[in-house]
């Protein structure tokens, strides 16, 4: 593991929160981070904590476990019900709540709900059940979507016909734009995701400074990642630029990956509109299925109910999405809604800004 | 100044202005009695995190009032007139696969309640084994688990005097269900407990972390890592006896088996109302396990141990503990990972290796693996 050893030096941390401490002088500054990876290691490294005062990080959207509304949970938890029907989800989608429970639950309850590492895996539990159904409740930005795309595509190849995917893919670029239109947005710039941007590339955030004059920095998932992408924020900001930089070269091209580009626009095609938790109906933000896979599509083959759900009046999970506020500055953080008792999806997934709050950073220190 | 820098010089850790009042709710709510359970039990109440703790307590402890049994240590410690103590305790065993790198069920029955009694101060002695067997269950792979029992008991200097069988429907149990108690005796005047735990006291860990849940997860052989990792599965009650003659005012031993040392460095600042500084450079983790925990996104320190103990020892007897512990084969990677802090009560932080620092919170649940 010394390819990760090389990204977590303190020597090397300490001459960044230098660098960065010089750069942003007396003026504040709030960067906010898209990708829950990012928030994950921000809270898990102490990051925010070597930072100086005048440098803030909002958690932005970029978490797929937390955007997915109570609707969607509620329609796989009926999914999983159905008679003959296995239903297969990523581990940390388990714990979710809908309206009535989380997947969790319903497996305790009797369903069969198993949890797979990658799509591939949940092909295989198809492969070996031919009696049953199996349906995969896909979720994730552009970073998922293509495993999802390679499943469907060899499910096809095999001729299977007890398998199927509960597609609830979204895309990166409609909540960034939703979040840059909002009123009152203090943010100085970007800290752009970095295993969506292995697939979509750089360029597609162009717009940012483009359009809302904001800079973008492509980061990796490490924590000397993360505080070089501030220190060449700040050096834009400084300098008087207003661009798009790549700082994961190491793994994002400008044009991103193409083979995997292509795999999803053979299988998925845009939704018209798609619900977010918390931040509502955003046009053109998610994939369903394309007609030739709608043998695969669980939402053709099932009637599912599809009822919307409001989120719990408490809850502003939204708010915290679009960095207005800060995970603690919620009504319920740490009293009703805790990890073991979460009322909003930011407070499951590690990745949510709330729940890595909470386990890693609920002690400010000094 | 970096964090760490202050940290070190105050010797604790003070909350900031940014979002004050927080940790402090937070902090109570956390303390207070867990929310009533949802309607049915989840697979995330048998994970050994805060989950478990909340079963326990709102159910057992609630219905089996006892003051033996409020200490919810690893067993209960009970007063002979003798003048020693009889240690008792008892664990059930599920495992899948029944056989992993490193061990079995078998190995994993005998070493859980050893360590348990071990963890008390007790010297195991005798064990009882009860076996919940599925129809259909074969009975050369029934012996060659006895026969792992048989062989781990051997080592450990224990002996398996009394147990029970029963059958049950194919697909009722996890094909074998086995269950150990154990009782051994503290000898007179020894004593561990976390009342006994003060500020300064070091953590030390027996060796390397995260290794038996780690082998039992590839074992299962859905995650296509390739990795030679070996549960760490040990009786550990010799190693306890070479420590507590190094430190004789030991304060306070827990195996960190499900939940992980994260989880048990939570109860020792639980129990204790103390807090615990944890130092991420110092705490071992081999670096397979390491890289398939990144790979996973799972906290080396949430991963379950089956042949590794935590022990607070003051200070002064610090160093002599930890040569103990590297004197013995089973101890040779042991270190000093952290210390007892007068505050924040309850909290276990640790400083990174970055430098910066965080919070190590009890697990939730499984350890579920993030999507990306």
């Amino acid at each position: 593991m010394r390819f990760v050893d090389e990204f977590r030096d303190p020597a090397a941390a300490r001459a960044l929160v230098a660098a960065i401490t010089e750069l942003a002088g007396t003026d504040s500054y709030a960067f906010m981070e898209v990708c829950g990876g990012h928030t994950h290691t921000i809270y898990r490294h102490g990051i925010q904590h070597l930072l100086p005062e005048s440098v803030e990080l909002v958690h932005g959207p970029g978490c797929p476990v937390c955007v997915i509304p109570m609707g969607r949970v509620d329609d796989a938890i009926w999914l999983a019900e159905q008679p003959g029907v296995i239903l297969t989800s990523f581990g940390d989608m388990m714990r979710v709540p809908g309206g009535r429970g989380s997947l969790l639950e319903a497996r305790a309850r009797g369903a069969d709900v198993r949890f797979v590492y990658s799509p591939l895996d949940a092909l295989g539990v198809a492969v070996d059940n031919p009696d049953r159904h199996v349906v995969f409740f896909a979720v994730g930005f552009e970073t998922t979507a293509p495993s999802t795309a390679v499943t469907l595509l060899r499910a096809r190849e095999l001729g299977l016909t007890n398998f199927s995917v509960f597609c609830n893919h979204v895309t990166i670029i409609p909540p960034l734009r939703a979040i840059l239109r909002s009123p009152g947005l203090r943010l100085s710039g970007f800290i752009g995701p970095g295993h969506v941007s292995t697939v979509v590339g750089s360029r597609p955030y162009r717009f940012v400074p483009e359009t809302y004059g904001r800079p973008v920095v492509v980061a990796g998932f490490e924590p000397l990642d993360i505080l070089a992408a501030v220190a060449m924020l700040l050096r834009q900001i400084r300098q008087g630029r207003c661009e798009v930089e790549n700082q994961y070269g190491r793994v994002v091209r400008e044009e991103g990956n193409p083979q995997a580009l292509a795999l999803m626009a053979r299988v998925f095609e845009l939704r018209p509109h798609f619900e977010w938790r918390g931040l509502g109906f955003i046009a053109q933000s998610a994939l369903r299925l394309t007609d030739g896979f709608a043998r695969f599509d669980a939402e053709r083959r099932f009637d599912m109910p599809g009822v919307r759900v409001a989120d719990p009046k408490a809850c502003q999970c939204g708010e915290v999405l679009k960095g207005v506020l800060k995970p603690w500055e919620c009504k319920v953080f740490g009293t009703a809604c805790t990890p073991q008792t979460p009322i909003g999806t930011c407070m499951v997934s590690s990745e949510g800004a709330c729940a890595a709050y909470y386990t890693f950073g609920r002690m400010a220190l000094r | 100044m970096s964090v760490a820098d202050r940290t070190e010089r105050t010797g604790r850790v003070e909350k900031t202005d940014r979002g004050e009042a927080v940790p402090a709710r937070a902090g109570t709510f956390r303390r207070r009695r867990p929310r009533t359970l949802g309607e049915v039990v989840t697979s995330a109440h048998g994970a050994g995190g805060s989950a478990s703790a909340e079963l326990i307590e709102t159910v057992f402890v609630d219905v089996f009032r006892s003051p033996a049994l409020d200490v919810l240590g690893d067993g209960a410690v009970l007063p002979l007139p003798s003048g020693e103590s009889l240690a008792f305790s008892t664990d059930s065993f599920v495992v899948r696969p029944l056989r992993f790198p490193g061990g079995s069920i078998g190995d994993l029955a005998v070493h859980g309640t050893v360590n348990d009694l071990a963890m008390t101060g007790a010297r195991p002695l005798w064990l009882s084994a009860a076996f919940v067997i599925e129809e259909g269950f074969p009975v050369d792979e029934l012996r060659r688990v006895a026969e792992d029992m048989a062989e781990a008991a051997r080592a450990a200097g224990v002996e398996v005097v009394t147990g029970d069988t029963k059958v049950v429907d194919a697909g009722a149990s996890a094909g074998l269900i086995i269950t150990t108690a154990g009782v051994g005796l503290v000898p007179p005047g020894r004593q561990l407990s976390a009342r006994r735990v003060r500020p300064g006291d070091r953590v030390l860990v027996s060796g390397t972390i995260g290794e038996h849940g780690m082998a039992v997860m590839l074992a299962r052989g859905n995650l296509a890592i390739d990795a030679a990792i070996r549960s760490d599965t040990a009786a550990v009650d010799a190693l306890v006896e070479e420590l507590l003659a190094a430190a004789p005012s030991a304060r306070w031993l827990r195996d960190p088996t499900r939940g992980g040392v994260g989880t048990a460095c939570n109860e020792l600042a639980r129990d204790t109302g103390l807090g615990v500084l944890l130092d991420e450079c110092s705490v071992p983790v081999r670096p397979d396990v390491r890289g398939a925990c990144e790979l996973l996104g799972i906290d080396p320190l949430h991963v379950a141990n089956e042949g590794r103990f935590l022990a607070v020892v003051p200070p002064e007897q610090a160093p002599a503990a930890l040569a103990a512990l590297r004197e013995h084969p089973l101890g040779r990677s042991a270190a000093v990972i952290g210390e007892i802090t007068d505050g924040p009560a309850g909290i276990v932080a640790m400083r990174t290796a970055l430098g910066g620092t965080r919070i190590v919170d009890m697990l939730v649940g499984d350890p579920l693996p993030r999507i990306c």
